[in-house]
C-alpha cells in the first residue's frame, strides 16, 4: 500500500508539451509511472513521443480522463495560466491534482481552493509549489528523484522539496511507502494533517517523518492532530531556527495564527504531542533509525 | 513587498477609499512647503515599514509650516526599530471622534481570506485580540464570492461599528476589498479607520503587503520599490534575480538549493558555530533548481563581497540539479571571479551525479575549495575556517 498514489494510478500531465513537462514526464516514465497522456488545448489531437512512449495530447482534462481512465494529473503549467489549469482539473473531478508550478499568485490559489471546496472536494490537490508525490517502486507524480530511496515502511510529509530529498537520502536504507511534498506556499491543498491521517490508515506505513518550516501554524495544528489521532511513531524536523522573523508579515498575520510561527514554537508544540524532534536533518534521521530498529 | 503608509494610501485613493490630503517629502524645507500648501494644521509622519512610529516619536502634530519644518527636521534621519527615516508624510490634521480597526488578510489555516473589524481601533490591536477577543470580529471571506455591500454590512455589524456610520463604513470596506483583490495584496490594514466630527469615515493610516508572485499582472508595482532601504548586498542580489537575505552578525556565507535546505543549513551552521566561538550564518541564499555556472558565480560574487563573510559553505543536494553541473558552476565561478575570490569554500555535494561532481572539484584542485561529505561535517569545517580567519 501507499497513500494517494499507487501502481494502478493513471497519470496525465497538464503542460506535457512544455519544456518542464516534457523533461519531468521523461523522468516519471523512467521511474515506472503509468503516464497515459497529456493536456494542451492548443495541441489537441497531436501525439508526442516521450521516453519511447507515444502519448496523446488531449484538449481538456475531461477528455483525457474519458479516453484513458486517468485519475491523476500533474500540472506543470506556468504561473500565469496555472489557475485555469487547476480549475479545469477540478471541474473534471479528477481524484488527484499535483500542482508543481512555483510562483502562483496567492489570490489565484485561494480562488482554485475555494472552487475545489464549492465542487465538493472531489479533487485532492497537492501543492502548489511542491515537488509532488512518490510511492517508490509504484508511481512518481512530480519531480522527486526516483533513485534516492526505494520502497519501505516510512511515510514522509514535508513542506520543502530539497529537505524531502535530503531526508529520503538519510533514510534510504529503510525506504518509503510514500513521500509527499506539500509545498511551502501560504495556501496549499493537501496539508500535513491530511497526510498524517492517510499514513495512520495505511497498513504499509510503520512510522512517519514530518518536516516543517517557519511561518503559519500548520505544524502546531499537526501536533494537536497527532496527539489525538496518530498512534504510529512520528519524528519531526522544523527548518528555520536561525531565520529572521516576520519580515513580510504585518501584525495582523500573527494575530490570526495565534502563534509567532517560529521554529522554536513549532518544535515545542510537536514535542508536547509526543513527537521526537531533531535539531538537524541528520539528528532527525537518527531518531527515525532508532524507531525503525525497535519495530 | 510591504508598502509605506503613503504608498498604501495612494492605492486606497486610486480605489476610492477616503484618505486625507497629504504630500511625501524628504527634507524639512519640503515639509514646510507641503504644510503651507495644505493650509491647515498638519501631522508629520515618519515613513518606515514598521509599527510603533508614534511611540518612537515619529509622528508629530504641527500647527504651522514653520513648526512642520522643525518637526520634520527632527524626524528625518531618526532610527525607528532599525529603520532609518528617509521620508515624511505631511498630511492634514483631522479631528477624530472615534477610531476603528479594519483589515483584510490571508488566513493560511483555513485557506481563504479573512476580514477583521473592531469598533475599538487605534490602540494596541494585538493586545485587544488577546485580552478581549470578542471585541475583534473575524469574518471568513469566500475567495470567489468576495465582499459585496451585503457582506460588508455583515462585517461592520460584527465589528460593532456604530449605526450612524455603518453604511459609510461598509462602503469603505467594499472599496478596500477592491484594493485587496485588484492589487493582489496579501494584507490591507487600516488602523485607525476614523470617524470625524462630520461623521465621515476616513482611512487615517494604511498598511499594505503585495504578493510578489503577482508582479506579472502589475508592472506598475515595480515603481513602489524603495532601493534606499534595501541592504546594498540585497539590492545587488535582487538585480541578479537571486533569493538572498543578509543576516546580521554572521561570518559564514551560505549558498544552497531549495529554501528548506538553505534554512536548514543556516541552523546546522549556527549549531556547529557554537563550538567555534559562536560563528553564525551571514546570509540566506537559495540558488534554486538550475544552478548554472553563471548563477553560482553571481551567488559567490554577492557573498564574497560581504565583508562579514570569512568562509563560505556551498550545500547542494542534487535532486533535479545535477551535482556535476553544480561542480562545474563552482569551478567556472572561481575562474570568472579570479582574484576576487579570496575566502575559503567548503562544498558538500550529494544526490544526483554526486560521483561526477566530486571528481570535477577534485580534479580542479582549487586551493580555496575543501570538499566534505556530510552536511554536519561541512558546517563544522566552514565554522572552523571562519573562526580561524
Amino acid at each position: 500500500m501507499s497513500i494517494f498514489l499507487n501502481e494502478n494510478s493513471k497519470v496525465i500531465v497538464q503542460g506535457l508539451t512544455g519544456s518542464e513537462g516534457t523533461k519531468h514526464a521523461t523522468k516519471m516514465l523512467a521511474a515506472g509511472t503509468n503516464i497515459v497522456g497529456g493536456v494542451n488545448a492548443r495541441k489537441a489531437g497531436t501525439a508526442v513521443s516521450i521516453g519511447g512512449k507515444e502519448l496523446t495530447v488531449f484538449g481538456t482534462v475531461e477528455e483525457a480522463m474519458k479516453e484513458t481512465g486517468a485519475d491523476v494529473s500533474v500540472i506543470f503549467v506556468p504561473p500565469k495560466f496555472a489557475k485555469d489549469a487547476v480549475i479545469e482539473a477540478i471541474d473534471a473531478a479528477i481524484p488527484l491534482a499535483v500542482v508543481i508550478t512555483e510562483g502562483i499568485p496567492v489570490h489565484d490559489s485561494a480562488y482554485f481552493w475555494a472552487h475545489a471546496v464549492a465542487k465538493g472536494n472531489k479533487t485532492r490537490i497537492i501543492g502548489p509549489n511542491c515537488p509532488g508525490i512518490i510511492s517508490p517502486g509504484k508511481s512518481n507524480a512530480g519531480i522527486i528523484p526516483a533513485d534516492i530511496a526505494g520502497p519501505g515502511k516510512i511515510g514522509l510529509v514535508s513542506k520543502s522539496g530539497t529537505l524531502t530529498y535530503q531526508m529520503m537520502f538519510e533514510l534510504k536504507e529503510f525506504g518509503f511507502s510514500t513521500a509527499i511534498g506539500i509545498g511551502g506556499d501560504p495556501i496549499i491543498g493537501t496539508t500535513h494533517i491530511d497526510a498524517l491521517e492517510a499514513f495512520e490508515a495505511d497498513p504499509d506505513t510503520a512510522a512517519i517523518v514530518m518536516i516543517g518550516e517557519i511561518g503559519g501554524d500548520a505544524e502546531e495544528r499537526a501536533a494537536a492532530y497527532i496527539k489525538e489521532n496518530v498512534t504510529k511513531p512520528v519524528v519531526g524536523y522544523v527548518a528555520g531556527f536561525t531565520a529572521p522573523e516576520g519580515k513580510t508579515m504585518g501584525h495582523a498575520g500573527a494575530i490570526v495564527s495565534g502563534s509567532a510561527g517560529t521554529a522554536a514554537a513549532k518544535k515545542e508544540a510537536l514535542e508536547a504531542a509526543g513527537v521526537k524532534v531533531g535539531k538537524t536533518p541528520s539528528e532527525t534521521a537518527a531518531l527515525m533509525k532508532e524507531i525503525m530498529a525497535s519495530l | 513587498m510591504d508598502l509605506y503608509e503613503y504608498q498604501a494610501k495612494d492605492l486606497f485613493a486610486a480605489h476610492g477609499v477616503p484618505v486625507l490630503p497629504g504630500k511625501t517629502v524628504d527634507t524639512a524645507e519640503g515639509a514646510e512647503a507641503a504644510a503651507a500648501e495644505l493650509g491647515t494644521a498638519v501631522v508629520v509622519k515618519a515613513q518606515v515599514k514598521t509599527g510603533g512610529r508614534g511611540k518612537a516619536g515619529g509622528v508629530k502634530l504641527a500647527e504651522s509650516p514653520a513648526e512642520a519644518k522643525e518637526k520634520a527636521g527632527a524626524i528625518l534621519g531618526m532610527d525607528i526599530k532599525g529603520h532609518t527615516v528617509h521620508q515624511v508624510l505631511v498630511t492634514t490634521a483631522s479631528d477624530i471622534s472615534e477610531e476603528y480597526y479594519f483589515s483584510f488578510l490571508l488566513d493560511r489555516s483555513n485557506r481563504t481570506f479573512l476580514a477583521m473589524c473592531s469598533a475599538e481601533g487605534g490602540m494596541e490591536i494585538e493586545q485587544l485580540a488577546v485580552e478581549r477577543p470578542e471585541a475583534l470580529a473575524r469574518i471568513p471571506i469566500d475567495a470567489i464570492a468576495g465582499v459585496d455591500k451585503a457582506k460588508a454590512d455583515e462585517i461592520v455589524a460584527a465589528g460593532k461599528i456604530p449605526a450612524e456610520v455603518a453604511d459609510q463604513a461598509s462602503d469603505v470596506i467594499v472599496k478596500l476589498w477592491e484594493t485587496f483583490v485588484a492589487e493582489d495584496a496579501t494584507l490591507v490594514e487600516v488602523n485607525p479607520l476614523v470617524r470625524d466630527p462630520e461623521n465621515k469615515v476616513i482611512a487615517l493610516d494604511g498598511k499594505v503587503t503585495l504578493d510578489g508572485n503577482a508582479d506579472f499582472r502589475h508592472p506598475q508595482h515595480a515603481e513602489l520599490v524603495d532601493e534606499r532601504t534595501e541592504n546594498a548586498l540585497e539590492a545587488k542580489a535582487k538585480a541578479k534575480n537571486l533569493n538572498y537575505v543578509k543576516l546580521e552578525g554572521g561570518s559564514v556565507g551560505i549558498i544552497g538549493n531549495g529554501a528548506g535546505l538553505v534554512m536548514s543549513t543556516l541552523d546546522v551552521v549556527a549549531y556547529a558555530g557554537e563550538k567555534h566561538g559562536g560563528q553564525k550564518p551571514a546570509n540566506f541564499l537559495d540558488i534554486g533548481g538550475g544552478a548554472s555556472a553563471q548563477v553560482m558565480a553571481n551567488g559567490l560574487d554577492v557573498i564574497l563581497n560581504d565583508p562579514d563573510v570569512k568562509s563560505v559553505f556551498v550545500n547542494v543536494f542534487g535532486g533535479i540539479t545535477a551535482c556535476d553541473a553544480v561542480a562545474n558552476g563552482i569551478v567556472e565561478a572561481l575562474k570568472i571571479l579570479g582574484d576576487e575570490a579570496s575566502k575559503p569554500l567548503v562544498v558538500r555535494l550529494d544526490g544526483n551525479n554526486v560521483v561526477e561532481g566530486r571528481k570535477i572539484l577534485e580534479d580542479a584542485n582549487h586551493p580555496l575549495v575543501t570538499q566534505v561529505a556530510t552536511m554536519d561535517d561541512a558546517a563544522d569545517k566552514a565554522a572552523e575556517l571562519a573562526a580561524g580567519a
